[in-house]
């Protein structure tokens, strides 16, 4: 009998029953749980006289509406201009005192974007099934967890149960060997990935991420991949545990310790796709031809390296695709042909689930270091993925390199990865940013996203245009 | 969910095709935090000469006397009655929470939108798909006879008229258990307790972290 993968392994752990429609039951370990996605769960809740199943297996907090200037932040929730942002938090912390259910509320430290904060405390651990109103919850795949992302009855669904009905998906590998160049990060690495499978190419699959490249990531850089999964269709995204992952997970607030932490090291070891598992479908790339990468259009999959050019519609036979480049290109205001380093930039957004963590910081702050903000930027925002994050960054100094360049820095939250807040693009501005979505109105109403890694925002604010990161890098080598 | 066995009430005529689910809750009212309170709201565009706020008290808004609803004989109605295609547009639940909260507990149409054609089954109401000439003699009946009662037994899957003659109508079987014994998707998921608490204990053995941690 051929081996199991990873996700095999994870789903049979957590399998409770399988019914006669052909769904399953799957036991859930870890509910995270944000203000957008789960007003009316709760109202669910309290109309059908329900309890949470499992009050430990949760944790709030607030990130999509949270004001991100300091000011607004230290007036707590009077902070909140708009008032649907506004009750949307305050429902968060009223409906978890209701239900005695932990949250780290705005003006928590620990507060931040949920998939930044769960691995940050260790309530994302290896080996969990996690879930949560949010599609981006594929990030915890990368500590070797089962992460979906799931809608508002789902959410009820899980508080009421502790399970959630699923149909098992098919197993896709993803491999990627050899070695990145330098400037190449693990952002370049996903939307390489997208650029080739396109955005329905997970669709039905659970991906597991493999080959040198992730092997020789850091837990970080695996989230950002795993983050960027649902990008590609697939609903969650998988990388096995090494040591790596081990190392990462130790000490934090959640996570074991004494007896408990040999035993679970112990059973964590076990999960990686055996070397005779059968995946039903394995893409592979190469380490050395991804490049820093720059999306151009409205979907992810619209993705060029930095020294591309702009598709042409009338190269393109298929008319489907014609005419999706040619409404991208009007929607995006750009030429076709036109050299990527040739897009004029309005703003620069640094932050979200995908790259707001503490080595994205870094990464961009060295890029910065020394330089101005180029003169037709007209904003450039630095957004910690959470609190804890902001302490860490400040500790080391970055907030004065990001100020002194001329960037903004900001207090934890989304932010402009989705512009709930008051964070936005004007009409027909264009945006380098670190985010992961770049749909028509995205960051602002006929705002123009442009999606990158750290270090390439960070060079696109210094000289107001795409440039190839690996060339600044090298001459500060 | 409240169980569904019989319904005994008021027909209320939408005399169209094609309502869709923003005509039944406008799109502005999405936004709430909230699944239910939507009564006052359902069919807003239709039922006032005002343009409808989520936070506006509905008591005192100008009403379109023309729509049904609006019409005394129609009060208290619990069966809504329409044409092909009820329910199409978004798959969001707010439509049929709006008409929950209202108080339609069946809908009868020609045919229904897909997805709304099940939340309606999540959400406690029943959707009924008769001929469109049973659908027309029902119009017909409904619009001359003031106070108009339909009786809905769903047991028997079948509809009473005034007149003493019946109607029957299919629905799935499944869908049928979890109405009748008032089972939404939690309430049947949680009729494998045992076995999920089963599961638990095991697992907490297996892996005691994950019930100590966070509290
Ligand atoms: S940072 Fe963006 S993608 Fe991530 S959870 Fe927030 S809004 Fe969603």
């Amino acid at each position: 009998m051929a081996g199991k993968t990873l996700y095999d392994k994870l789903w049979d752990s957590h399998l409770v029953k399988e019914r006669d429609d052909g769904t399953a039951l799957i036991y859930i370990d870890r509910q995270l749980l944000h203000e957008v996605t789960s007003p009316q769960a709760f109202e669910g809740l309290r109309i059908s006289g329900r309890q949470p199943w499992r009050r430990d297996a949760n944790l709030a907090v607030p990130d999509h509406n949270v004001p991100t200037t300091l000011k607004e932040r230290q007036l707590g929730l009077d902070g909140i201009v708009d008032p649907v942002s506004k009750t949307q938090v305050l429902t968060l912390d009223n409906n978890c005192k209701e239900f005695d259910l932990l949250e780290f509320d705005m003006n928590d430290r620990r507060q931040g974007i949920v998939h930044v904060v769960g691995p940050e405390q260790g309530a994302t651990l290896p080996g969990m099934t996690i879930v949560c109103g949010d599609s981006h919850t594929s990030t915890h795949g990368a500590l070797g967890a089962l992460a979906h992302g799931i809608g508002t009855s789902e959410v009820e669904h899980v508080l009421a149960t502790q399970c959630l009905i699923q149909n098992k998906m098919k197993n896709m590998l993803i491999r990627i060997d050899g070695k990145l160049n330098v400037g190449v990060t693990p952002k370049d690495v996903v939307l390489a990935i997208i650029g080739k499978i396109g955005t329905a190419g997970g669709t039905g699959y659970a991906v597991e991420f493999g080959g040198d490249v992730i092997v020789n990531m850091s837990m970080e850089g695996r989230m950002t991949v795993c983050n960027m999964a649902i990008e590609a269709g697939a609903r969650a995204g998988l990388i096995a545990v090494d040591q790596s992952t081990i190392d990462y997970v130790k000490g934090r607030p959640f996570s074991p310790a004494g007896n408990d932490w040999d035993a679970a090291v112990a059973q964590w070891q076990q999960l990686h796709s055996d070397d005779d598992a059968v995946f039903d479908a394995t893409i592979e790339l190469k380490g050395e031809d991804i490049k820093p990468q720059v999306s151009w259009g409205t979907s992810p999959e619209m993705v060029l390296p930095i020294d591309g050019n702009v598709p042409d519609p009338t190269q393109e036979s298929d008319p489907t695709k014609r005419d999706s480049i040619e409404r991208a290109l009007q929607y995006m205001g750009l030429q076709a042909g036109q050299a990527i380093g040739d897009i004029k930039l309005d703003k620069v957004f640094i932050g979200s689930c995908t790259n707001g963590r503490i080595e994205d910081l870094r990464a961009a702050a060295k890029v910065v270091e020394g330089h101005r903000v180029a003169d037709n930027i007209k904003l450039a925002l630095v957004v910690p993925g959470s609190g804890l994050v902001k302490e860490q960054a400040e500790k080391e100094g970055l907030h004065k390199i990001f100020t002194a360049a001329g960037l903004e820095w900001r207090e934890p939250g989304c932010s402009m990865c989705l512009a709930m807040n008051a964070d936005q693009l004007g009409d027909g501005e264009h945006c380098a940013s670190t985010s992961n979505r770049n749909f028509e109105g995205r960051q602002g109403f006929g705002g123009r996203t442009h999606l990158v890694s750290p270090q390439m925002a960070a060079a696109a604010a210094i000289n107001g245009r795409f440039v190839d990161v690996r060339d600044i890098l090298k001459e500060g080598a | 969910m409240e169980k569904f066995t019989a319904v005994e009430g008021i027909v209320a005529p939408l005399n169209r095709a094609n309502v869709d689910t923003d005509m039944i809750i406008p799109k502005q009212f999405l936004k709430s935090i909230k699944r239910s309170g939507f009564g006052p709201n359902l069919f807003d565009e239709l039922r006032y000469l005002d343009r409808g706020e989520p936070d506006k008290d509905c008591t005192g808004r100008p009403l379109n006397k023309e729509f049904m609803l609006n019409q005394p004989r129609y009060a208290n109605a619990t069966v809504l009655l329409s044409r092909q295609n009820f329910g199409c547009g978004s798959s969001r639940e707010h439509a049929p929470w709006a008409l929950d909260d209202y108080g339609f507990r069946v809908i009868i149409a020609s045919s229904f939108a897909d997805i709304f054609f099940n939340n309606c089954f999540k959400n406690g109401i029943l959707p009924i798909v008769l001929d469109e000439a049973v659908i027309d003699a029902l119009f017909a009946e409904v619009e001359s006879t003031e106070g108009y009662q339909l009786t809905v037994d769903l047991q028997t899957q079948q509809i009473s008229k005034p007149d003493g003659s019946v109607i029957a109508f299919e629905v799935d079987a499944f869908r049928k258990h979890c109405l009748l014994n008032g089972l939404d998707d939690i309430g049947l998921t949680l009729q494998d307790d045992e076995l999920i608490k089963g599961f638990e204990t095991k697992w907490q053995q297996n892996a005691p972290w994950l019930f100590n941690a966070g509290q």
